[in-house]
């Protein structure tokens, strides 16, 4: 068996380098007064109950409070407030009960609008890149004759009218007219406006970084593009959709959960309900605002009143570190996530590997092997290329300057690059099959160097490293391998770590490299994966992630190429690079705009966080009805039993006072939980069991004992009113 | 003393039964899911038509369940209406039709609520036919359907789950028939009479006479414990000295009653591949029952006022051989499992005592709730339970690695729905139509004020949950609470019982998550007191106001 390995100089280093990751400043994450004000507005459009209706538990509370208004008015003509649970009420009851009841609504609507509203300022900022531009029709293209378009007929139409399949060019200073992908020519382009990104890109036509985003900029060169979207239906539509959250639809767990609160909210109207004529048996009737804001107080109003906000802030959350979801549901997985599949190159390690040594075979002078090595690669742009010519140097190499050579750049198909120098001799380096396959083309190799070079190789490969075979012909034909350059991955810094904190997490990772196992291997173990696929070609990662999803497991990739595309369709969670294909872009179900692969270990984050914000304001809402029932219900019936007073324990001033204290309470830690619904929950990654006992502590604790204080602080302030 | 005899009880009774956990549920879980058929067993699917080795969907097995229930209600009402006719029916005529209707519905959904008195009212016909084959298949439909919930959560992509025919047989022969034999053996050596002989007239020493009953007891009295039934064969139920002659007696009927609902979990555990699983379901249902035991000891131990102080205890309404620590054990097993059996009388507790039968019912009977029921009810429970710890953890919830996604919560709090809806709908209407309202203030109530409000919700606490205990002192044989109590008889028991095999048939059809350090594990003790938790709060969000109206207002006078 021939360890000589596939290794090439990687083509992805080729394009152009990755843009900085950057932490954007979208919007700030906490809310100011302004905010809340500016968001006023919105929250009383709001009460509109055709709107309301799709949330059941404040639409309890709203016909709640329209029914206590209404109350509220008659009373004065029916002489005052109805007698309840056998005791007096103040005249004033029932008009402040129906007034917090409107607040509490309103607050409900408000931290909706808010969290709406940091969308909107996003969206206007998207619109004003759709505004219609003039584009270049360009009419019959002929992509065999006329590949750059200078001989067609180019008409000037606007952007709006552009469909699936139309052919347009655009050139430097122009607006690209719709989404789409570069067929020919090369160009400078600045995406700022979707990014936020002020550097230019560059965009090209075949591989992988064909794609242009309608309402970018072409700073330089001029291109054709195929336009890839329908009108209406452009990526920025789309953001924009997003951002506003028009097209937010509920996710499953959001989904369930509002079940689980419309179905405790129907079991306290039945128990408010049913207890009159119970009641009434024991004279202790109660009256109709009474009972109304017992039941406001006991359907959980505060996750009700949060829940669409939360949601809203989690996709926000996700914007502004730059990834558009394409659905909550995707965000939403991203939580579930079992398996990350993470490319090594450029998420695992860096994306440029450095020569490390030169290892000449037996009877090979050394610096004949590095001069080889280094002038074929003066003219390499990759930076496995210029390492090389860097290691050279130290080596004492001395760069020549001008070479009057031809240049053999890398192909996927000749896995070798090298030059051609003038005086009829060559130079090439590539991977060892490759490379051995062009000497044996002229020359035989002698079975003592094959075996030398076999050991180097291995050798190399369980460094981790990738070798790099340079063979040398002379002008006569003469072909004979020269030795190894050793290129060494890098593993970034603290990758390590961030993989041992996904385990805790219950996160395996696998590293996806087209390496030889041996390299992997190597790799894999530095890093700390849990596993790796090596040699992988897209066919073998969609089978990985088809035999992972049939075991159960919800699987999330990165991926940038055409050919990622499938297994971006297939994984749970795909998010492609911005910089990617539109194919790419259209499979996943995410982009990052950054392009940035590590980022998929923050969309994770995200997800645990957005479910763990509405687990914890679930369980506060709950607990806390134990504190509303000690005030209410001694509050209700003490006047016909004396001896429920003992339930009082919070010594609250007096029935009515009990009783609107905890609806104010109500209405209030609404708008005190706002910030952390739309912050979400502090989230640190460790087993379930230990964040379960840690919420638990906080919101369900914390949610049983925050209103017995909370309800007498306010009530110390109630008793204050007069006839309380 | 008291308080270390109490314990002492506590600790015999835990011991018997960790003994009986294992081997009765490794024996549930082997027999329930073996492919082999005893030859009796051949005949009688044979003969009803049925292949066992066939599976059943969700919708095919609750069909089976609904039909042979109803037959069940059509042939108990029959046989009463008929009992005119029938041999061995001690010259008592036919039941009255709203009895006759309430009493099928009551022994066919396991609750036992009897609104008559059975030793002037049933012949031994009707007992034995109607009465006592219910009490063996009734239990025998509750496990069914549990095991029908746990194969949801055993397998993955089927959609099936399992043939309720062969469940229905095997819990019948394998089970309930040859626990019953046993029992009622050692029932018989306890001193329960089994006889046929109708009643004996002797005239007694100081010269009266008395007509004394006799009947086939021990063999009733065997399968109404096993089988969480509760009916007695008299009306005094489990404080008849034929019934339940000594207090070794009356301990034995409380291990029958656990021996099925306690061991479950184990069966559970087994056939999900992981017995802790079984463990923290048990856990639950044990730490429910050791605090709502202490506190009805220390309620009766404690109770005050001139009686209880004559008679230097709580003793009204308790008979002297089972006295106040084996009466608190025997009301608190009663009213925790889904039998109702009683061997004091619950309605002469201290008024905070009261409450706690009536709170043992209102959790919903899982701790550890009838036989198959409570196991049911505690995994839907436990469903809930993930839900909420789920997204705790920042997952998409699952248990046992099935997700509980819009669907299975959907199933679950409609199922949290049900008996909430049914008690307290039914007390207040009640009290809320008028024309009712005279009545049972006239005829049912025999206590007027907080204590009559205690009696009416207990009535329907008991019927919705099945259970089948009463608070006596209502006088339930009247047209509005045998109508009202029979349908949320039916409706407690049957529209829990669709969702629980709905939920069954979603489960089935899911695969399976594997677990990962990222699940909330659900077999520790902090998923079990979680579990307690949120079973507990819930009961008492739902029932606090009216248990506010009735005994805790008359315990906090």
């Amino acid at each position: 068996m021939s360890t000589v390995t596939e290794a090439s100089t990687s083509p992805r280093g080729e394009g152009p380098a990755p843009t900085p990751v950057r932490q954007p400043k979208r919007a700030s994450s906490a809310i100011n007064l302004a905010q809340l004000v500016a968001a006023l507005p919105m929250a009383v459009r709001k009460l509109d109950p055709r709107l309301m209706w799709r949330n059941p538990v404040m639409f309890i509370v709203e016909v709640g409070a329209a029914l206590t208004t209404l109350l509220a008015i008659v009373e004065p003509f029916l002489g005052g407030p109805a007698r309840s649970g056998g005791g007096d009420v103040p005249a004033s009851f029932t008009v402040g009960i129906a007034f917090w009841l409107w607040l509490t609504v309103i607050f409900a609507n408000l931290a909706e609008a808010v969290a709406e509203g940091r969308g909107k300022a996003q969206a206007d900022s998207l619109r004003q890149t759709r505004t219609s531009t003039n584009a270049n029709l360009v009419a019959g293209y002929d992509e065999a004759a006329d590949a750059a378009a200078e001989r067609a007929s180019v008409s000037a139409v606007s952007s709006a009218d552009l469909t699936l399949g139309d052919t347009v060019v655009v050139t430097a200073g122009e607006l690209v007219p719709g989404d789409g992908d570069i067929i020919w020519g090369i160009a400078s382009i600045d995406e700022s406006a979707i990014t936020g990104e002020s550097a230019p890109v560059v965009r090209e036509s075949g591989g992988d970084r064909s794609a242009v985003t309608g309402g970018t900029r072409v700073l330089s060169d001029r291109i054709v593009v195929r336009i890839t979207s329908k009108p209406g239906e452009t990526f920025v539509d789309r953001m924009i959709a997003l951002v506003e959250g028009a097209s937010r639809q509920k996710t499953p767990n959001e989904l369930a959960l509002n079940i689980l609160l419309a179905s405790l909210s129907i079991v306290f109207l039945v128990v408010t309900l049913t207890l009159n004529p119970i009641a009434g048996y024991s004279a202790a009737a109660v009256s109709l605002p009474v009972l109304v804001a017992l039941l406001v107080c006991l359907i959980p109003t505060t996750i009700g009143a949060l829940l669409s906000a939360i949601g809203i802030a989690g996709m926000d959350r996700l914007v502004q570190r730059n990834v558009l979801a394409m659905s909550g549901r995707a965000v939403e997985a991203a939580g579930d996530v079992t398996i990350l599949l993470l490319d090594k190159t450029g998420t695992i390690t860096y994306g440029n590997r450095q020569a490390r040594e030169f290892t000449p075979l037996a009877g090979v002078d050394n610096d004949e092997l590095i001069d080889a090595a280094a002038l074929s690669s003066l003219s390499d742009p990759t930076p496995e290329g210029k390492s090389i010519v860097d290691l050279a140097i130290e080596t004492g190499f001395r760069n020549p300057g001008t070479l009057d050579a031809v240049v053999v750049p890398f192909t996927a198909q000749t896995r070798m690059s090298g030059i051609d120098l003038p005086d009829g001799s060559f130079v090439r380096k590539g991977a060892g099959s490759a490379v051995l396959a062009w000497v044996r083309e002229t020359t035989p190799v002698d079975p003592a160097v094959l075996d030398d070079l076999n050991a180097t190789v291995e050798r190399i490969s369980e460094l981790g490293g990738t070798p790099l075979v340079v063979a040398a012909g002379s002008a006569a034909g003469a072909r004979r391998i020269l030795g190894v350059v050793y290129l060494k991955d890098i593993v970034k810094e603290g990758i390590a770590e961030r993989f041992a904190e996904l385990r805790s997490m219950g996160i395996r990772t696998i590293m996806v490299t087209g390496d030889n196992p041996l390299t992997a291997k190597t790799i894999a173990a530095e890093a700390g994966v849990d596993d790796f696929l090596a040699e992988a070609t897209p066919e073998d990662k969609l089978a990985l992630i088809r035999r992972e999803q049939e075991g159960g497991n919800l699987v999330a990739m990165t991926g940038d190429g055409t050919n990622d595309a499938p297994a971006l369709a297939q994984a749970d969670v795909g998010v492609a690079m911005n910089t990617g294909t539109s194919a790419a872009k259209e499979a996943g179900n995410m982009v990052d705009l950054d392009s940035d692969p590590t980022k998929l270990i923050d969309i994770v984050r995200i997800g645990k966080q957005l479910l763990i914000t509405r687990g914890a304001l679930t369980t506060f809402s709950i607990a806390n009805d134990i504190a509303k029932y000690f005030a209410i219900i001694p509050a209700m019936f003490a006047g016909v039993f004396p001896g429920l007073a003992v339930l009082n324990v919070m010594q609250l001033h007096s029935p009515a006072s009990a009783i609107l204290s905890a609806i104010i309470f109500n209405a209030i830690i609404i708008v005190v939980l706002i910030p952390l619904a739309l912050r979400g929950v502090t989230y640190r990654p460790a087993a379930a069991a230990s964040v379960l006992s840690r919420n638990l502590l906080i919101y369900g604790l914390g949610g049983v004992i925050a209103p017995f204080l909370g309800i007498k602080l306010v009530d110390l302030v109630v008793a204050l009113l007069p006839g309380f | 003393m008291d308080l270390w005899f109490a314990v002492l009880q506590a600790l015999t009774l835990a011991l018997v039964l960790a003994l009986i956990y294992r081997p009765l549920g490794d024996y549930m879980a082997a027999f329930y899911q073996s492919s082999r058929d005893l030859r009796i067993e051949r005949g009688f699917y044979r003969l009803i038509g049925v292949n066992p080795r066939s599976q059943q969907t969700w919708q095919s097995y609750l069909r089976s369940v609904l039909a042979f229930s109803l037959l069940g209600v059509l042939f108990v009402y029959a046989i009463q209406r008929a009992q005119a006719v029938l041999p061995y029916s001690l010259g008592f005529p036919a039941i009255p039709s709203g009895l006759s209707f309430n009493t099928a519905v009551s022994f066919v959904t396991n609750t036992n609520w009897q609104s008559y008195s059975p030793d002037v009212t049933m012949g031994y016909s009707v007992q034995m036919l109607g009465l006592a084959v219910q009490n063996f298949v009734s239990a025998a439909v509750g496990i069914a359907v549990a095991i029908a919930l746990v194969r949801g959560f055993a397998q993955r992509r089927t959609g099936t789950i399992g043939n309720f025919w062969v469940d229905l047989t095997r819990g019948v022969l394998r089970l309930l028939l040859p626990g019953a034999v046993l029992a009622a053996v050692v029932l018989l050596a306890g001193g329960v009479i089994q006889n046929l002989t109708g009643f004996t007239d002797v005239t007694t020493i100081t010269g009266a006479t008395q007509s004394i009953p006799g009947g086939p007891v021990a063999s009733q009295e065997a399968i109404k414990m096993l089988g969480t039934n509760g009916g007695g064969f008299f009306n005094a139920n489990s404080a008849h000295p034929f019934e339940n002659p000594t207090a070794w007696t009356s301990m034995f009927q409380i291990i029958l009653m656990l021996a099925i609902p306690f061991s479950l979990p184990r069966t559970f555990g087994t056939i999900v591949g992981d017995k802790r699983q079984g463990y923290a379901i048990l856990g639950a249902m044990a730490a429910i029952f050791v605090v709502s035991l202490t506190a009805l000891t220390l309620f009766e131990l404690g109770g005050a006022g001139t009686a209880p102080l004559a008679a230097g205890g709580a003793m009204e309404g308790k008979e002297q051989r089972f006295g106040i620590i084996g009466s608190a054990l025997f009301g608190t097993t009663s009213t925790l499992t889904s039998t109702g059996a009683v061997n004091s009388m619950h309605d002469s507790f201290t008024s905070l005592g009261g409450m706690m039968p009536m709170l043992n019912m209102m959790l919903g009977e899982v701790a550890p709730g009838g036989t198959g029921s409570g196991l049911y009810g505690m995994l839907i429970l436990a469903v809930i339970t993930v839900f909420i710890a789920g997204l705790l953890v920042g997952r998409t919830p699952e248990y046992l690695g099935k997700k509980i996604g819009p669907r299975e919560i959907k199933i679950a709090s409609l199922y949290i729905l049900v008996t909430p809806t049914l008690v307290l709908a039914g007390t207040a209407l009640s009290f809320a139509i008028p024309a009712v309202r005279a009545d049972v203030e006239s005829t049912s109530i025999w206590n007027p004020g907080l204590h009559g409000l205690s009696e009416v919700l207990y009535a329907f606490t008991s019927a919705a949950n099945n259970n089948g205990s009463a608070f006596a002192g209502l006088t339930a044989n009247t047209p509005w609470f045998n109508t009202a109590l029979g349908v949320a008889m039916l409706l407690g028991r049957f529209l829990p019982i669709v969702l629980v095999l709905a939920l069954a048939g979603a489960l089935s059809a899911q695969d399976t998550v594997p677990a990962t350090r990222g699940t909330l594990p659900t077999h520790r003790t902090q998923f079990v007191g979680l579990l307690v938790g949120v079973t507990v709060i819930i009961t008492a969000l739902t029932y606090f106001p009216v248990l506010a109206l009735g005994p805790l207002a008359e315990g906090l006078q």
